[in-house]
């Protein structure tokens, strides 16, 4: 998986405007080309190593495991890498490859600002013009990477059309390709996009998945039960999963925003209650009214903002590999707090969605079961939203 | 046979190109676009092409942007878009309608749902824009199937390879980009244009229609005498925004320069 044109069953596929097909051949061209070079490769992992800070640690949350009552939680320190999350295995690996293609300007879209930072950074040290699109709700809400993004060199603009989320990045950014192809490199985040994007961020994301599996062999002797990561796009997720997938003793639970519950229709949660539809240069389950417009999201988390969902975990819920499950901003809240005060590691509001599954997940496993989670990101960008939602200005 | 064959075959006859404005439907409000559809025809349309509203346009620019948010404020579906259709073929049985927007809409009706209710309506072509030949056999063989004509875009990026299999599958015509960029982002390179022409016409079997970044009477005409269509866009949907509260204005302006380039592209011989 996928097939040559990016097919996850169903799911996948290029839908993008004929200016961009030509690019995006380019792009499956030069990736085929360098994916097994070994060269590429010791680049790539010189990078992973000296700067980023890998192999991330596999932590045992002892206290956790404790105050939750059940299965061995294990938590998995994507958050400890340089800029705080997982983002930068990714924008490395396609900063590399667009150095290669002689692209010198980069262009990225971004949400929480995660990946944003995470794009700037890269460019910064491989001396590459950078231009961040990010809604102008998640630039009031993530003043705090907005500034990180400028001081790192990049420029960021606020997107001012439809809802201003991270959906409307994404449209931006597609805007600028279509107009700067010839020297522009677009770094997706996430592992949605026309094909080759899903597969190519997941191939830098899979390190994830590896070093926990090799980890989890050393520490416990065996395999985990479950893993567990939050999903927007899902590139922490399959990170996570994609060296599991052929493992099938080990069980998958992808956590979707459930934002205001559910049965409201305030939530970011295409998995659980989307329906499948092309946006963004691929088929895959999407947030749509009954006439195929895409629907506002709503998630305390902007990193979870998102209307679609990569079409590999779209293919993954069809055929049943993957669970499905979702939970609210205040149960979000509360495994904020907790891993906050019963461990001393602050999570990122996305990767407390993971925690406060984890938080139903464990007591109901044996206590000599592993469960692995994803920290897929640390919270200092989300203090100035906690505090609001605490009533207390910062 | 369809109207749009029919069109370009009474215009090559005479030596011209075919002009066809672009409106979204519903925009600025429901109530105005099958009379601005008629009120283009009478200035020198000869094909129509209409904007299906879509809540993520990414490959237009902010004008037609907008006015899709503006027909989606009344909530203007793609239903509602074949309708008014169904209403303008009340009195016009000649000039073809192409529906322009993004595959989503579509593909939720379901495409055998769509091309039926589309065909009876009377739309002759449906262009989407994020819908390529690759991903389009199945599209393709049901829209044969209503004899609606799947328009298809070239882009200046795109290779010869991709040219042949682009104009294998476009019935009707197929729509030249004449820039890199989204809808209304910049001038066109009219120089450019004779060039590219030569090159698509290896491959075209269908008339090719150039659009993007004509705003001109003057364009209008030298776009005409290289090509087979001129499609014009966001300088109409322009004086929509620029007219909102009085559609009235804004649609004597838009008959105004289409009549315009309609004189211009008159007297260019081909």
């Amino acid at each position: 998986m996928p097939d040559a044109r990016g097919h996850f069953g169903i799911h996948g596929g290029i839908f993008a405007s004929e200016t961009l097909m030509a690019p995006l051949d380019e792009l499956s061209q030069a990736y085929e080309q360098y994916k097994d070079d070994p060269e590429f490769n010791a680049e790539l992992q010189e990078y992973l190593t000296e700067f980023v800070g890998r192999p991330s640690g596999l932590y045992f949350a002892k206290e956790l495991t404790e105050a939750y009552g059940g299965a061995k939680i294990y938590l998995k320190r994507e958050d400890l890498n340089h800029t705080g999350a997982h983002k930068i295995n990714n924008t490395i690996g396609q900063m590399l490859l667009a150095k290669r293609m002689g692209k010198t300007r980069i262009i990225a879209e971004t949400g929480a600002g995660q990946h944003g930072v995470a794009t700037a950074t890269v460019a910064a040290r491989l001396g590459l013009k950078c231009v961040v699109y990010m809604g102008a709700v998640d630039v009031a809400r993530q003043a705090i990477n907005v500034y990180r993004m400028k001081l790192l060199g990049a420029e960021v603009v606020a997107v001012e059309s439809g809802s201003k989320t991270l959906k409307d990045a994404l449209n931006e950014a597609m805007r600028d390709w279509v107009t700067n192809v010839d020297d522009t490199f677009y770094v997706i985040g996430t592992v949605a996009g026309p094909h080759p994007y899903p597969a190519l961020v997941r191939d830098f994301q899979k390190v994830i998945g590896e070093e926990a599996k090799q980890q989890c062999l050393e520490k416990e002797g065996k395999l985990p039960e479950a893993i567990v990561a939050c999903i927007g796009g899902g590139s922490n997720a399959i990170g996570l999963f994609y060296d599991f997938l052929n493992d099938e003793s080990v069980n998958i639970y992808g956590v979707e925003a459930a934002g205001d519950g559910l049965e409201t229709g305030r939530h970011a949660a295409p998995l659980c209650m989307g329906k499948p539809g092309v946006l963004h240069g691929n088929r895959t389950y999407l947030m749509e009214d009954e006439n195929g417009q895409i629907i506002e999201t709503h998630s305390v988390s902007a990193g979870l903002d998102y209307p679609g969902v990569g079409p590999e975990h779209s293919w993954l819920k069809d055929v049943g590999r993957m669970n499905c499950v979702a939970v609210t901003d205040d149960e979000a809240l509360e495994a904020f707090y907790e891993l906050t005060r019963i461990e001393g590691i602050m999570p990122a509001l996305e990767t407390s969605h993971a925690m406060a599954y984890v938080k139903k997940l464990a007591p109901t496993m044996k206590k000599d079961e592993v469960i692995i989670v994803n920290l897929s990101g640390r919270g200092d960008k989300d203090v100035h939203t906690v505090a609001q939602i605490d009533g207390v200005e910062v | 046979m369809n109207r749009i064959n029919t069109t370009f075959e009474a215009l090559k006859a005479d030596g011209k190109a075919a002009l066809i404005p672009f409106i979204t439907a519903g925009d600025p409000n429901p109530d105005f676009t099958v009379g601005m559809m008629h009120a283009l025809v009478d200035a020198g349309a000869d094909i129509i092409e209409l904007g299906v509203p879509f809540s993520d346009p990414m490959a237009d620019g902010p004008v037609i942007q907008k006015a899709s948010e503006r027909a989606l404020e009344h909530n203007v579906r793609l239903r509602d878009v074949i309708d008014m259709v169904a209403e303008f073929r009340q009195t016009n049985d000649s000039t073809p309608v192409v529906l322009m927007g993004y595959l989503n809409p579509v593909e939720i009706m379901g495409y055998q749902v769509f091309a039926d209710l589309a065909s009876k309506a009377g739309v002759d072509g449906v262009l989407t824009v994020d819908l390529p030949p690759e991903e389009g056999h199945e599209f393709n063989e049901i829209m044969d199937r209503y004899n609606l004509a799947p328009v298809y875009l070239i882009a200046p990026t795109s290779t010869p390879v991709r040219m042949q299999k682009i104009c294998n599958m476009a019935r009707g015509f197929v729509y030249s980009v004449a820039l890199k960029g989204v809808t209304g982002s910049s001038e066109l390179n009219t120089d450019m244009v004779a060039e590219k022409m030569a090159v698509i016409r290896e491959y075209a079997t269908t008339p090719v229609g150039v659009g993007f970044g004509i705003r001109t009477p003057e364009a209008a005409a030298t776009v005409a005498k290289a090509s087979d269509a001129v499609i014009v866009g966001s300088v109409l949907v322009n004086k929509i925004a620029e007219n909102q509260d009085n559609p009235e204005q804004a649609k004597a302006e838009i008959v105004e320069l289409l009549s315009a380039m309609k004189q211009a592209m008159n007297e260019v011989s081909k």
